[in-house]
């Protein structure tokens, strides 16, 4: 492990000013996607800044909304009964993921930020524009059963690996930083980019701008949402497949639907295609699969991914099917 | 430099800094570079070897420990972050020449093949008890992921976490 200067701070205008002077530092909050990286050799910062100290771990209800702090860790938002009424999906997405040290650890700033799983991209030595922009993907013509299917480009395929965005992009959370140029407010949409041509770049945040709080919005259908998961283990896995999913029926028709997607995109997907072929539409099987498939017309897989997309649609359909009958008023 | 900027953070490392370690109820005074883990801290610096390392990245689950009473992976944690707070591993979880409840039933149980996993495991297993979430098996199972055994004892695991659980609600 290569050597690394410490910094704990207690406070966030000290954290931001700590990390800005140094341009090779990084924040450290649970650390388990830190440290492991750093062990790896994959992540190379100089100085680490403990952020642990700073008050930042409260769930604070809005009224209109639910303020996540970022330091706030994954066990305990997950059992936030805040959290649970207003959008069960979010509690079950954080339970689902990971194991239960790691969740006790693991913040949701952090969680945000997390690295993708792509063995090329952890093993330090593979091609992967990713860790060495320029250098290449290994993963084009490499072992690709766990990578995206969506939002992907000739550069990258590497998948997301969280669950806890996919609810977030469902139901439009809210990113609050604190930077060298002061706070800002980011959508969760505008929060995760696309590999494209720069898959170096997966957020826009700057060095030393600090993630302080995730904001969940009020919103009534959230409060009948659900997470599923599909993956090769029963427990402590990355997902295949997962969804994010509410639905509103009125007479039979779909009045609204949040509809996103885990473990196919590039990022954190939010199926609006489908969303928009749901909405007016009856609230049968055949409609959810033809919103599905409306989705997924534009994946691009590849050969050891391929099963991802017929994978991806029954998951919609059998999450969109539960949402309805749970959400059945 | 600006009068208004924030008082300059202390920097220490990369060389060896002094770091105060409380492990199990007592203060211990090392000199860690910032880059050791807890668990090297533990086993190198500390010769509390019970505390295993199988794959140092946090994937395994035998370098289990607590951290302020909340079980965490130890070769995920970097020493220096611990200063202040208490850490409980292993030889701390009874009195000397005492066992816990936890690790008399993984006798009792035999709950264990090689034991390289069973101390992570027990230091998970009785938090998943305080924790609430050992109603069935399917429960324990999903809240002792994090724990893995490759001799693959887990209904012992399973019985072993039930006996503790059932005679604590006799009790």
């Amino acid at each position: 492990m290569r050597p690394l200067r410490y910094a704990r701070v207690t406070d966030v205008e000290g954290a931001v000013a700590t990390a800005a002077a140094d341009p090779d530092s990084a924040f450290l909050a649970g650390g388990t996607t830190e440290v492991d990286l750093i062990r790896l050799g994959v992540a190379r910062p100089r100085t680490l800044v403990d952020i642990n100290a700073l008050p930042l771990a409260d769930v604070d209800d809005l009224g209109a909304g639910l303020r996540i702090g970022a330091l706030a860790r994954m066990s305990d938002v997950a059992r936030d009964p805040r959290v649970v009424a207003r959008c069960p999906a979010v509690a079950e997405a954080l339970l689902l993921g990971a194991s239960e040290q790691l969740r006790t650890m693991a913040s949701i700033g952090g969680n945000l930020c997390q690295r993708t799983r792509c063995p090329y991209f952890r093993d330090d030595v593979s091609p992967c524009n990713k860790r060495e922009p320029g250098s290449g993907c290994a993963a084009l013509d490499g072992i690709s059963r766990g990578h995206a299917i969506l939002g992907t480009s000739e550069h990258c395929i590497a998948t997301h690996p969280s669950d806890l965005a996919v609810p977030l992009v469902a139901f439009d959370a809210i990113v609050h930083t604190v930077g060298p140029g002061g706070t800002r407010t980011i959508p969760i949409d505008d929060f995760y980019l696309a590999p494209g041509t720069t898959p170096e770049v997966e957020h826009p945040l700057a060095h030393g701008e600090l993630i302080v709080a995730v904001e969940l919005p009020a919103l009534p259908l959230a409060q009948r949402s659900l997470y599923l998961k599909y993956r090769d283990r029963q427990s402590y896995e990355f997902a295949l497949v997962s969804v994010a999913a509410a639905v509103a029926v009125e007479d039979g028709v779909v009045s609204a639907a949040r509809l996103a997607l885990g473990g196919v995109g590039s990022v954190p997907w939010r199926a609006r295609l489908a969303e928009q072929h749901l909405v007016g539409a009856p609230a049968t099987a055949e409609r959810f699969a033809a919103a599905a498939a409306a989705e997924l017309a534009a994946a691009t897989p590849r050969p050891d991914n391929a099963f991802k997309v017929a994978l991806a649609q029954r998951a919609i359909v059998r999450g969109l099917t539960r949402a309805v009958e749970g959400g059945r008023s | 430099m600006d009068v208004h900027a924030p008082a300059a953070v202390p920097v220490r490392g990369p060389a060896e800094t002094p770091v105060v370690l409380t492990v199990n109820g007592r203060d211990h005074e090392l000199e860690l570079e910032p880059r050791v883990s807890l668990l090297d801290a533990l086993r190198e610096h500390l010769r509390l070897t019970g505390s295993k390392k199988g794959c140092d990245q946090g994937t395994c689950g035998a370098c289990t420990v607590w951290v302020d009473g909340r079980r965490v992976l130890a070769c995920l944690t970097l020493a220096v972050t611990c200063e202040g707070r208490e850490v409980t591993t292993i030889e701390g979880l009874a009195p000397d020449g005492q066992l816990h409840p936890m690790q008399q039933a993984f006798i009792d149980r035999d709950a264990f093949q090689c034991g390289y996993c069973t101390a992570g495991q027990i230091m998970s297993a009785v938090k998943l008890l305080e924790e609430g979430h050992a109603g069935d098996d399917a429960e324990i199972a999903e809240f002792m992921s994090g724990n893995i055994c490759r001799c693959a004892a887990y209904p012992n695991i399973r019985a072993a976490i039930r006996d503790v659980r059932d005679a604590s609600a006799e009790g």
